[in-house]
Parts: C-alpha cells; structure tokens; sequence
C-alpha cells in the first residue's frame, strides 16, 4: 500500500499537526519506507490468532465511592499557558 | 582509591553503615564528576545540586539515628520522563520543556522513601521515542567510552551517567529495549522487569501496554536493590499486578549449576558483527563454565517483531501523545486562528521529528481503512511472538541473546535513517512485545574498546533466574568492573 500525498494531510489533521511542505515530502518518503518495511507481516498467517493488546490479566479494579482529596486548583493551573480565575483559558470551542 | 562516585550502591552501603563516609560526601563526589565531565558527556536536562545535598545531609541524619534502609543516602538520576514534583519533567521534548509536575511518580515517591538523593533528571530521546538519545531537544547525550559515539537510547542519559560515575545507580524505561540497549552501549547492568512489576504512575505514557520502568547500574547486585523498592503493586496504576515479589538479593548467590539457557536460532543467525558474536560466545563459554547447560531452540516470529512493534507503539503513541494539546499545560502556539490551528500549530511546533513521524504512523495504523491490515495484524502477530517465547521456556530456565547487533555507532549515523534506526532493536523488542523480563549484562569490549553486552530473558515474573544468573556471570568477570577514562 503505497501512502500519498493526500493521506499523509489526512492523517496530520487526525493527529493536529501542522506539517510544512519539506516536511510532508520527507515524511512522505519515510514513512513509505516503513509502510514498505511492515509489509513482511503479510507472511504471517494470522487466521484464528487472537490480537493481544497487552500482557496482563486485564481486569478493573474497583474502589468504594469515597471522595479521596484531589489536587488543589492552584497547583491544576500552575502550568497553564493561560488562565482565568479557576479555569484554562482557551479559545473559543463553540461559535 | 577508587573514588566515591565510581563505586556501587552496595559498596557505598556499607562505607555509610561503618561510618567510614557520608552520604554528603558521596553526593560532592558524583557532583564533582558532573563538574568535570557533563560538557562532555551531558547525561542530564536537569542538574539539582542544592535539592540534592540537602536531601544527602537529610539522609545523614536518618543514617545517624538508625532509621537508614540500605539505600539511604545513595544518589540517583532519574530519566527526564518520571515526574518530579516542583522540578521540570521535559521528556526531552520542547512541548514539556517548562512543564513542572504538581506530583511525584510512585517510584520517586519511594526514593524519597528511603531517603536517596536525588541529582537531577536524566537525558533521553524525546517521548522515549529512540533508540541513540539524539532525539532529545536538549542536545544528544554522548557515550562515555568514545564522545562521538551515541551511548544508546532512549535512556541515554541515564546509562551514560552510571558509566561516567555521574550517578551511583539511576531509572530508565524500556518500551522496545530503551534501558537494555543503553545499558549494552555504555557498558553497565540495566534490567526490564516484567511487565507490571512496576507502577507505571507517573511515567509519561509512550506505548501503554510496552512501557515499563527499570533500574540501571554498574552491577547485579545493585539492579536487586533497586527492584526490592519499585516491584510491587501500585493502586494508582491498574496496569500494576498484585504479586508478592520475591527479595531479589536472595538471587545473589544461588548456584546455577543445571539451569538451562536456550539459544534462539534466528537471534544467532542475525548475528553478522564478529565482536558481538564474539562476545557472545565467550558469555556462553563462561555460563558453561558454571555447569549451565544449553538447548537450541526457536521463535519462529522473531523477524516480525520490529515490524508489528512499529505499528503498535507508534499507534498508542499516537493516542498518548494527543494529550500535549497546549490547552492545560505544556507549549502552546502563539500565534493561530482557532481552536483546531492552535493544536496543530502548537504540537507542530512543540514536537521533534521523530515524534511526529510516529504521530503520523500510528495514526494513519489506526485510522479507519487500515486498522486491520496494521493495527489489528501487528496485535495479532504480537499473539504469536509471546506463544514463542511460552513454547521456549518449557525447554529452558532462560534464554542467552544478544542485546544489540552491533556496539555504539556515530552521533548523527543512522539519524536520516529511520529503519536503520529500527533495526537496533531487533533483540530487545520481541521482549517488550511478549511483557517479559529481560537484562543487559556487559560482556566485553569491541576491537575498538566499545562495550558489548548479552541479554538474557525469563518467563513472567522470573526476574530472581536473571538476577540469579548474571550474579553469577559478574562474580568470574571483570567486564561491568572497567571504567571509561574520561
């Protein structure tokens, strides 16, 4: 599966990146390579092999609905770029 | 004399607890050594010597009143990608560079238990994301047995600082061999524990389900210390497993006359540098020498690994890294033009390279149309790596592999080359893939005076047969005892 051009802009905005045109041409490129590189998994037969998503015993623990102290505000905000009182300050999200 | 900052914990240990020096003297020691080599070397984003002196001379008067515990006082560096709190975690990236963490990373948290001094943060490829430290926003870490060689990634920073005795001991992470191939280049002892083993809070996230967190020394006995403090479960990370570890000194000095070591076909017939085959033929004549037998065996899916691993880390580092958004910490643009402009803008700016091409692979893996013929197959294929490694060890206690194929290479060699780059991890990923434990021993030395180590692997949870048998290993060699002239 050869990746273009189009796809390549596709998938930046999927991940919100800005990509320059170097930029795009090089990674183009590369990840053609690579996309090239995984086609070697196309050898394996896979049918009737459960994907594995991690190595544990997944399961989901559990707690009693006790509210626990949480970080205080002023330590939430230290890092942000840009505040208003108790909240981030952000762009508009709604027009 | 060996200087205080060439020594082992273990050895600093008992100087501490017969009172022949301080725990204030160790950390001017490793502090002086930083002086005088980091300009070179640069193992570090972030150096505390203030915060880490008066932490010593807290850990003086603990050791004083007797309430020390065989690690207090011992200085660390830890890798820029655990937080610290109140002190800059940047993961070597731009888009964290003046991110302070309000908390600290459950492993921390138990350093500071224990009463370690804490030195600083150590340097590494951005996110993780790497396999040589040349990623790193800050500038490349260098190897300390050669400056223009790269010291192995993606914790560099912390390997290179216990080569160049900038740290007695420090942690890494390792999502497809990031403390284990450091810890080869630079000529120390580095361990992957299981997946699991160790809480994973506070560890900026690369590939949740490869992740996990492990500490690098110069030896055996030393990575047993520090796995006795960070194994064990953390309700804070449900990744985390409820199990009992074992005491990992109790390792130290068991015999391993007739434990079976098995020897993949495939790692061995990928082997085409003569040093690295070398070596590891002289490890092997060594474990024969101490009554280990060896059985031949085979993962069939070993040539897969690299492929499905650069299709499922880059596709969780996709889903991780879509947090860094400039919205509630972190970089963000100044200048755009709407909410979707600002994120595109401000991860365009605050990402490197690398981490954006794996952006871009994950999420195109991901992405509808190709979930199954990437995603859905690499997980697949993940299945069958981990059935290999299952079928192995019912013929064997651990299997002896290299590390890398190849001992350090230049700064600025393989960086235009992402698959070559890759390819250094054809001995460390399948391990990460099947959740396994897995640790770097030094093995000896290229023709060029480089260091080359061996890896050994064990079943789940098995981390005493590693430590039991790399012990071994160090007591009738001198490899993880030589010291870079710097």
């Amino acid at each position: 599966m050869k990746i273009t051009a189009e796809q390549v802009d596709y998938v930046a905005l999927l991940g919100r990146l800005s990509l320059e045109p170097e930029e795009k041409k090089k990674y183009l490129a590369q990840l053609d390579d690579i996309l090239k590189y995984m086609e070697k998994l196309t050898e394996v037969s896979t049918d009737d092999v459960e994907p594995m998503t991690g190595t544990v015993e997944l399961y989901t623990p559990l707690r009693e609905d006790v509210v626990k102290p949480s970080l205080p505000i002023e330590e939430a905000l230290a890092n942000a770029p840009a505040k208003t009182g108790t909240a981030f300050r952000v762009p508009k999200v709604i027009d | 004399m060996t200087d205080l900052c060439e020594m082992t914990a273990f050895e600093l240990s008992r100087l501490l607890h017969d009172k022949k020096t301080s725990s204030v003297e160790i950390t001017r020691s490793v502090l002086d050594r930083i002086e005088a080599v980091e300009s070179n070397v640069h193992s570090y984003v972030t150096i505390r010597p203030e915060a880490a002196l008066q932490m010593a001379q807290e850990a003086d008067k603990r050791l004083a009143s007797g309430n020390g515990h065989i690690l207090t006082g011992i200085p660390i560096a830890i890798k820029d990608n655990m937080c610290l709190r109140g002190e800059r975690t940047t993961c070597a990236s731009k888009i964290l560079a003046d991110f302070v963490p309000p908390y600290d990373a459950t492993v921390v948290r138990l350093v500071k238990d224990k009463g370690m001094v804490i030195l600083g943060k150590a340097n590494m490829d951005e996110f993780a994301m790497g396999s040589s430290t040349e990623t790193s926003c800050w500038g490349p870490t260098r190897n300390p047995w050669n400056l223009e060689m790269i010291p192995g990634g993606s914790s560099g920073g912390s390997a290179a600082a216990i080569a160049a005795g900038e740290a007695i001991v420090a942690f890494g992470s390792d999502t497809g061999g990031s403390i284990r191939l450091p810890a080869c280049f630079c000529g120390v002892t580095g361990i992957k524990p299981t997946y699991g083993a160790v809480s994973r809070y506070g560890l900026v996230a690369y590939a949740s389900s490869l992740d996990q967190i492990g500490p690098i020394a110069h030896d055996v006995p030393d990575l047993a210390l520090l796995l006795n403090l960070i194994c064990g479960h953390d309700p804070m990370d449900s990744t985390s497993v409820p199990l009992e570890h074992p005491d990992f000194t109790s390792f130290l000095d068991k015999p391993i006359k007739g434990m079976k070591l098995g020897l993949p076909r495939e790692f061995f017939s990928q082997l085409q540098d003569p040093d690295v085959s070398r070596v590891l033929s002289d490890a092997r004549k060594v474990f024969e020498s101490l009554g280990t037998e060896f059985v031949d065996l085979s993962l069939p899916h070993l040539d897969y690994g690299i492929a499905a691993y650069y299709i499922i880390a880059p596709s969780e580092a996709s889903s991780n890294l879509a947090r860094y958004d400039g919205v509630k910490y972190g970089h963000r643009a100044e200048k755009f033009d709407g909410m979707i402009d600002m994120y595109c803008r401000t991860r365009a700016e605050g990402f490197g390279n690398e981490v954006k091409r794996r952006i871009v692979l994950g999420t195109y893996a991901l992405s509808s149309g190709y979930y199954d013929a990437y995603y859905l197959k690499a997980a697949k294929v993940r299945t069958l790596i981990t059935r290999d490694f299952k079928d192995a060890f019912e013929s064997c206690d651990a299997i002896l592999c290299p590390t890398a194929p190849t001992a350090a290479f230049k700064i600025g060699e393989k960086v235009d080359d992402p698959i070559q780059m890759y390819l250094t991890d054809v001995f460390t990923i399948p391990v990460n893939m099947a959740g396994l434990p897995g640790i770097a021993v030094p093995g000896g030395f290229s023709e060029q005076g480089l260091p080359i180590g061996f890896q050994l692997i064990a079943p789940h949870f098995e981390e005493g047969r590693l430590i039991q048998l790399s012990a071994a290993f160090q007591k009738v060699t001198d490899h993880h005892l030589k010291r870079p002239s710097l």
